[in-house]
């Protein structure tokens, strides 16, 4: 079961950081929250898959035997709430950028960073030498 | 169960939910943030002298019994944190009554700065694993939030950036905590100080290095820096001044009190690569601070290169390399946010952050200089201000265990922020205007920005003056740490 698990994580992880690569914004938003889903399982086997019996003491019985530890699937519960509640404040964060940008590429962001087209840093040498921002930066009036 | 240890918590959540509710009202939310952070001071200052006196403030929720409940535990260092988190937070907020952010105020700002200080005190007090992890979160989305209030491209540009590398750093950091979890059974700190010793060498190495990564992340070291100088500088000025001070304080506080204290039996390749990385970070980080012009710019790869000098003390792994550490913080994180406070008033007088496009100042306002100067060379270490001190006491250890490569480059680090800074007072103070027809703004109201950066100045200055106690202090603070 264990070793089931255990690749289970690996090939989501692979998927996750695979997706999370991608110069397309959806598909890295994606890939981060299958990453995510990736570490919640690693999470929950760390606390070890054992037979799933009732956690329901019989009479007479001081200790749990071949009981799950719920310890780590309240943690896990705890953080699925919160990759949940990030996931969603990502996608709208996605669909913002895309939109303001017009672009959906992570090479064409540049509105933070500009590219500059002077070939080293020299002192200033007048607006020709600006860098360039992209159409939807410029014409929403994002200064330097 | 003691209120006090639960404090840094509950005072801003308060604070949070009163100025979310008055949000139609400017006038009103800015009294509740000052008394929200007045009261904030006062149980941070309670806290130090408590915790000064030798015992550490701690409470346990639900009476659940020492391993087993969430525990927080307040001792000097994490008062000592506290301490500057409030200071900072009152600082900014007086920033935020001058006009050096000449736009309207959004009214979710002050909230979530609010959040921003609740879930740095959350992660400052918890002596918790898993609860660490979701006081990070905490800071994450009220940062985000922040980052994203302005709605204009390069801002939301810029916030996307920073989620997904932050995010990366989340989830290492919740594989680390599950993973450890895994192999001792606990996630309260003291019980994990004492599962450590039973584990294998090679194992501790890989779950600590596993926790470092994550942190590391989130302190902005040398390869993993890349969030900080690509959003830091969308930001609104009052904004950033909290940002610089408290986000990468937050990564490097819990590098310290994971691998100086809890962890403090790691394997000692772990601490030797945290040396490398601390050096490549002081170097790199200060290389492009050499190379850019922008203001914020510069200071946001200050602070990757001086996150590297606080890494390197916690490298040393002795009790004086601890609190080496300890000093440089409480002496850094004044003087940068103080440093990104002046910037946005020098960005005010002068309308632009391009030190190409500036010049002039020292003529105009002959103070405004004079407090940049003391600042910046703080920064760079001049004796006899807080840096030189901070960072004699980093090298002194450094020197004392025979690490000359380290030290060497920890000063030849120095000499180039010397120029880095030089080069912001050369250009914005010494030379004339480039325009010929610039003139000051008629109109400014930058009163409460004075009062915020010299007060600030008044900290650093005192620290300069007087460092004996404050190296006392820390130092009390790492005899306490590892010792668990």
């Amino acid at each position: 079961m264990i070793w089931l698990i255990a690749l289970t994580v690996g090939i989501t992880v692979a998927a996750g950081v695979y997706l999370a690569l991608s110069r397309d914004l959806f598909r890295c938003v994606i890939g981060l929250a299958v990453l995510g889903s990736a570490i919640n399982l690693l999470f929950l086997a760390a606390g070890r898959v054992a037979v799933m019996e009732p956690a329901v003491i019989p009479l007479g019985e001081t200790v749990l035997r071949d009981a799950s530890n719920p310890l780590p699937q309240a943690l896990v519960l705890t953080a699925i709430v919160i990759g949940f509640a990030l996931i969603c404040f990502s996608l709208t964060l996605a669909l913002r950028v895309i939109q303001s940008a017009q672009t959906d590429d992570a090479l064409d962001l540049r509105m933070a960073e500009p590219l500059p087209t002077d070939p080293v840093k020299p002192p200033y040498n007048g607006p020709a030498h600006e860098p360039e921002l992209p159409a939807a930066a410029a014409s929403q009036g994002v200064g330097r | 169960m003691s209120w006090l240890a639960a404090s840094p918590v509950l005072v801003p959540m308060a604070t949070l939910v009163a100025a979310a509710l008055v949000q139609k009202r400017p006038a009103a939310q800015t009294w509740v943030s000052y008394v929200g952070l007045i009261i904030f001071l006062a149980c941070a200052l309670a806290l130090t002298v408590e915790a000064h006196q030798g015992v550490a403030v701690r409470s346990v929720f639900g009476d659940w019994g020492a391993p087993y409940g969430i525990e927080f535990y307040v001792d000097r260092l994490s008062a000592s944190m506290l301490l500057i988190t409030a200071i900072m937070g009152l600082a900014s907020v007086i920033f935020l009554a001058s006009d050096a952010d000449t736009l309207p105020r959004h009214p979710l700002l002050l909230p979530l700065m609010h959040g921003l200080l609740l879930g740095v005190g959350g992660s400052f007090a918890t002596a918790d694993l898993f609860n660490l992890y979701v006081w990070f979160e905490v800071v994450l989305i009220c940062a985000l939030g922040l980052l994203a209030i302005g709605g204009r491209v390069d801002q939301l540009d810029a916030t996307f950036k920073y989620f997904v590398l932050n995010i990366i750093g989340t989830l290492l950091l919740l594989a680390a905590v599950g993973v450890i979890y895994g192999m001792t059974g606990h996630l309260n700190y003291d019980a994990l100080a004492h599962a450590a010793t039973q584990l294998s060498p090679w194992m501790l190495g890989l779950m600590v290095s596993l926790l470092l990564l994550a942190l590391l992340i989130k302190s902005g070291a040398f390869p993993l820096y890349a969030w900080l100088p690509a959003a830091y500088h969308t930001l609104p000025a009052p904004a950033l001044g909290l940002f610089a001070g408290l986000l990468t304080m937050l990564g490097v506080y819990a590098v310290l009190r994971l691998l100086g204290d809890v962890f403090a039996i790691a394997p000692p390749l772990v601490f030797e690569a945290l040396g490398w990385i601390a050096a490549a970070s002081m170097l790199f980080g200060v290389l492009g601070a050499a190379y850019h012009w922008d203001m914020r710019r510069i200071l946001a790869f200050h602070t990757v290169s001086q996150v590297g000098y606080i890494l390197l003390a916690i490298a040393l792994a002795s009790q004086a390399g601890n609190a080496a550490a300890l000093v440089y913080t409480v002496h850094h994180f004044i003087v940068k946010a103080n440093l990104f406070l002046i910037a946005a008033m020098i960005w005010r007088l002068t309308g632009n952050y391009d030190l190409r496009k500036i010049g002039g100042l020292y003529k105009a306002r002959p103070w405004l200089g004079v407090l940049f100067l003391f600042v910046a060379l703080s920064l760079v270490g001049i004796p006899p201000l807080s840096g030189f001190w901070a960072k004699f006491v980093v090298l002194h250890e450094a020197l004392a265990q025979g690490r000359y490569v380290w030290t060497f480059i920890a000063l030849l680090v120095s000499v180039l922020t010397l120029y880095s800074m030089v080069k912001i007072w050369m250009e914005a103070f010494w030379k004339p205007h480039p325009d010929k027809n610039w003139s000051l703004p008629t109109q400014t109201h930058l009163w409460p920005a004075w009062v915020a950066t010299v007060g600030l100045a008044a900290l650093t200055l005192a620290i300069s003056l007087y460092p004996q106690p404050l190296i006392e202090f820390a130092q009390a603070a790492a005899l306490a740490l590892g010792a668990r």
